[in-house]
């Protein structure tokens, strides 16, 4: 089929299997390996994208569903060579290890903050809650997450 | 290849139905993209159902809210209507699956799939749901339990799917109550689920109750005897374990790699237990 969808802000037209499975024509057709698979069947999280904002798994979308959407990958969260922060948290809070639940762990997070701007901790565990870190770093990534959710703070007088 | 098809409404979904007639219907595809890459079902040709606009709706039509089959979890959940009026069925959503599953899945789908641990199953039984279901030759309404016939069985015609729930919402002084034991908190299958709605008289004396329990049997699992149990009596410890004693022998479930059936029927039993805390002490 003539697959047409907007891919991190860019516009994509290409031709595929409408079978094909997003994780595959994300990865393996446009090259964009920040997708992982773990899993393949909804369990891990490590797929995650954003479609139209909301976070998905790509291991359980097949391409025709991507007709007319806009995907964003942990690719195309940086804008203008800035990382998002969310990304700018995780890295000041050191919450990478082994890097493999990364990608999903912070397009899950960006979810979670769009729909609650401040959540609490509690919550930022069952938004996070679809998403495996096989390292168990869990507590750097709720931290960074946290972070990330608190507003600038205003600059105190001297 | 299979072809997967992706109509924007029922017009279109009908049309290409008539050309691909074997094609499988899905909706979020949590469940059946599943089984097919594992080889558990074939599928000549698919149609993703998730686009059809005029299942997506949620209402209230008269006594009663229409809940579109193609709602997904997280948009139920997020619905000032299911949280006011049907918290039950809010409970049990806010613990199906993960986020990204409640982005994914629908009701329709969880209903079609119909496993015995579906878990908006057992408060769409309490509330005596009706399941619409759609086809060409037009609209038709079935009660829950002539829609499902068994695990993963369920009265669908040939190109026919769920267009929705059909839904009373219980009286103010009806008490909605659901939980889930599972082995995890999150992306937990039911070991079982309980769903419960309790009416009370302003003393607290137990007027109504409709019980229905998940993961117990091969469909969503009622006690008569327990809810009559608990009839002219109150919320409290005493009572409540007559009716659990009730359930516990009444159950026969099965063991499988969550849980023993010994296990099953000893927490079917104990989660009426925590009805307590609508008791007032």
């Amino acid at each position: 089929m003539k697959l047409r969808f907007t891919l991190n802000g860019r516009p994509v037209e290409l031709e595929t299997p409408s079978d094909r499975r997003v994780v595959d024509l994300l990865r393996e057709d446009l090259g964009l390996t920040g997708v992982k698979e773990g899993c393949g069947q909804g369990e891990c999280g490590a797929c995650t994208i954003l479609v139209d904002g909301v976070s998905r798994l790509s291991c359980l979308m097949l391409a025709a569903q991507l007709t007319g959407s806009s995907i964003t990958t942990i690719e195309g969260l940086a804008a203008r060579g800035r990382l998002h922060p969310v990304q700018e948290a995780f890295v000041q809070q050191g919450a990478v290890q082994c890097g493999f639940c990364t990608p999903g762990m912070v397009l899950a997070a960006v979810d979670l903050l769009g729909r609650d701007p401040q959540p609490r901790r509690e919550e930022i565990r069952d938004g996070l809650s679809g998403n495996l870190c096989r390292c168990t770093g869990y507590q750097k990534i709720v931290d960074a997450v946290e972070q990330a959710a608190q507003p600038p703070q205003p600059e105190e007088e001297p | 290849m299979t072809a997967v098809l992706l109509p924007s409404g029922l017009e279109e979904l009908w049309a290409l139905w008539e050309q691909h007639p074997t094609a499988m219907p899905y909706a979020g595809g949590t469940d059946l993209l599943v089984r097919l890459r594992k080889g558990l079902a074939q599928a000549p040709a698919l149609i993703c159902l998730e686009r059809l606009k005029e299942l997506q709706c949620i209402e209230e039509r008269g006594p009663e809210l229409f809940l579109g089959a193609l709602c997904t979890h997280q948009e139920l959940l997020e619905h000032p209507l299911l949280r006011g009026r049907l918290p039950v069925l809010a409970q049990a959503l806010a613990v199906l699956g993960s986020p990204p599953i409640r982005h994914m899945g629908t009701l329709g789908g969880n209903l079609a799939t119909a496993s015995p641990a579906g878990d908006t199953l057992p408060p769409l039984y309490v509330l005596g749901a009706e399941v619409e279901l759609c086809s060409p030759a037009g609209v038709r309404r079935l009660s829950l339990t002539d829609f499902i016939r068994g695990p993963g069985q369920v009265t669908l015609g040939p190109r026919e799917i769920v267009g929705g729930v059909w839904v009373a919402p219980p009286s103010d002084s009806v008490r909605q109550h659901f939980e889930k034991v599972g082995l995890r908190k999150a992306l937990a299958i039911a070991v079982v689920s309980l769903a419960a709605l309790i009416d009370l008289t302003p003393q607290g004396v137990v007027r109504g109750a409709r019980l229905a329990w998940g993961s117990l049997g091969p469909t969503v699992v009622r006690s008569p005897r327990a809810e009559q149990a608990l009839l002219g009596g109150r919320l409290r410890l005493p009572e409540l374990r007559a009716a659990a004693d009730i359930v516990a022998d009444e159950a026969a479930p099965i063991d499988d790699l969550r849980a023993t059936a010994a296990y099953r029927r000893e927490v079917a039993g104990n989660l009426l237990l925590r009805l307590a805390q609508y008791g007032g002490g």
